[in-house]
């Protein structure tokens, strides 16, 4: 066991780079979208309205991995134009899936902010962008923190998708060493789980530590 | 003896100047229930003026519509010569847009029955954010205006605190300065009682008071504290099924009125 170990350790560890790579891209552009489209939500725009719920309707609505195969292989078939980048599209497919799951966060924290607060932020004349960013916002983050800690954990476990569209992340390095050496596999996948689980242990760290913030901030 | 002194001040102001707030034929309706019907009411610069009225009465929309978060149905609202809610464009009244609010509301502040303090700020930041914000003033001079506030209401040992570590009459003082730092010509008051502990009730009054004494600030004041009306007030307006049943002088409504709801309303008050 403890050679197989030894033997499939080093082989896993040649995947991580990709994994982490995609893991912070995603979550960066995952947060990027949430935020946006969240705001989106709460315009007074309808149009704005209108177009950012079809987003994320169509994102939540249909499967991470179709999406993933659609802007891989689909898109560019179809428009000549498009992501012939990996890393690009792996990322993209991550990010606007979790995106549009984030942004429902982003939108129900930012209009579960007392009222009152917007009263207050009128009757001393702040403009609609400054009650937003100086009193709505930062109220609503907090509230935001522990459902965003939740998400980042599951980019994490998302990332290994990516590897079905050929990256190199640790999954992927697994499952070409299982091929070639088929009694590997409890060992592979063992070791897969734990390399998962150690790097979602700093995220369950970092969502406590939302989850304590959140409390800590909003009492009134 | 106060009170004629009173009177006449009240006249005198209204004779020598136009109405810093003029509501004319204000209607305002949620859903199928008309609140007002029909609003019309001058308040003049420094006036002390206080709404009373049962609940439902239309008081508390009355200087909510003035701080624009509520639309009147119909009707219009002067603020100082310039419409509130309309504004020209082209030689006609259009809805008023959000930049114009802004200018329009500038010489208002109110202060909430929930205080409605920014929770995620120190109470010096919750006095600073407007000044630096909407007036513009820099960090030093808005720190040292708000300051002088808060020692004002007697806050000064607490600046670094959140509104979270105080008492709610001490949140309302807060609520006070915040508001004073802007430095209004009419300052509206929502209940600002009613949230309150009773024995907290005193301390706000007491700011609201010395407020009152300098005279300069319209002031207008929805309450239930009859006696601190009859003190404070100029004016005193009792409201009832969204019109104006009675006003005058306070001792004059409070005491000499025998208008039948209003001593219903008033007796109510004195079991």
């Amino acid at each position: 066991m403890i050679n197989a170990i030894i033997e499939v350790f080093p082989v896993l560890m040649k995947g991580i780079n990709i994994t982490i790579t995609v893991f912070i891209l995603s979550t960066i552009f995952s947060y990027l979208f949430a935020f946006i489209a969240g705001l989106c939500r709460v315009s007074n725009n309808k149009l704005v309205r209108a177009g950012t719920s079809v987003y994320v309707e169509i994102f939540r609505g249909t499967s991470l991995i179709v999406q993933l195969f659609w802007l891989y292989y689909a898109i560019p078939m179809l428009f000549d134009v498009g992501i012939d980048n990996r890393l690009m599209a792996g990322v993209l497919a991550i990010s606007l899936n979790y995106g549009a799951y984030m942004s429902e966060i982003v939108r129900g924290s930012i209009l579960a902010v007392d009222k009152g607060q917007t009263e207050a932020s009128i009757a001393l004349n702040l403009s609609r962008a400054q009650r937003m960013r100086i009193v709505i916002f930062p109220q609503a983050l907090r509230m935001m923190l522990p459902e965003f800690g939740n998400y980042l954990i599951q980019i994490l476990k998302a990332t290994s998708l990516v590897s079905l569209i050929g990256m190199t992340d640790i999954l992927y390095h697994g499952n070409i060493l299982r091929s070639t050496n088929l009694s590997a596999a409890p060992t592979v996948y063992l070791l897969l789980l734990v390399f998962y689980f150690i790097m979602a242990l700093p995220l369950i760290f970092l969502t406590r530590k939302g989850e304590q913030i959140s409390k800590r901030g909003v009492a009134s | 003896m106060t009170e004629s002194i009173k009177e006449n001040s009240s006249s005198i102001s209204k004779t020598n100047s136009d109405p810093i707030v003029e509501y004319k034929n204000v209607h305002k309706s949620f859903g199928d229930v008309e609140v007002l019907k029909g609003l019309d009411l001058d308040i003049y610069p420094g006036e002390k003026v206080a709404l009373i009225g049962p609940s439902g009465s239309g008081k508390t929309t009355i200087i909510r519509m003035l701080m624009t978060l509520e639309q009147p149905t119909s009707g219009e609202i002067i603020v100082d010569g310039k419409n509130l809610w309309h504004m020209e464009k082209n030689g006609k009244l259009v809805p008023a847009s959000e930049h114009h609010l802004r200018e329009v509301r500038g010489d208002i502040g109110m202060v909430f029955q929930h205080f409605n303090l920014f929770p995620h700020m120190t109470i010096l930041q919750n006095c600073m954010t407007a000044p630096i914000h909407v007036k513009k003033e820099g960090k030093e001079t808005a720190r040292k205006r708000s300051i002088e506030m808060l020692e004002k209401v007697g806050l000064g040992d607490k600046l670094d605190n959140y509104p979270s570590q105080l008492s709610g009459g001490q949140k309302q003082r807060v609520a006070m300065a915040r508001a004073l730092v802007m430095r209004p010509k009419i300052m509206l008051f929502d209940e600002v009682t009613s949230a309150l502990d009773p024995e907290l009730v005193g301390e706000v009054l007491e700011v609201i008071r010395d407020i009152a004494k300098e005279g300069e600030m319209a002031m207008v004041l929805v309450t239930h504290e009859m006696d601190f009306a009859l003190e404070v007030a100029d004016r005193v307006i009792f409201l009832d099924d969204g019109v104006i049943a009675e006003q005058g002088a306070p001792s004059e409504v409070l005491e000499e009125s025998d208008n039948e709801r209003l001593q219903q309303f008033l007796y109510r008050f004195r079991s």
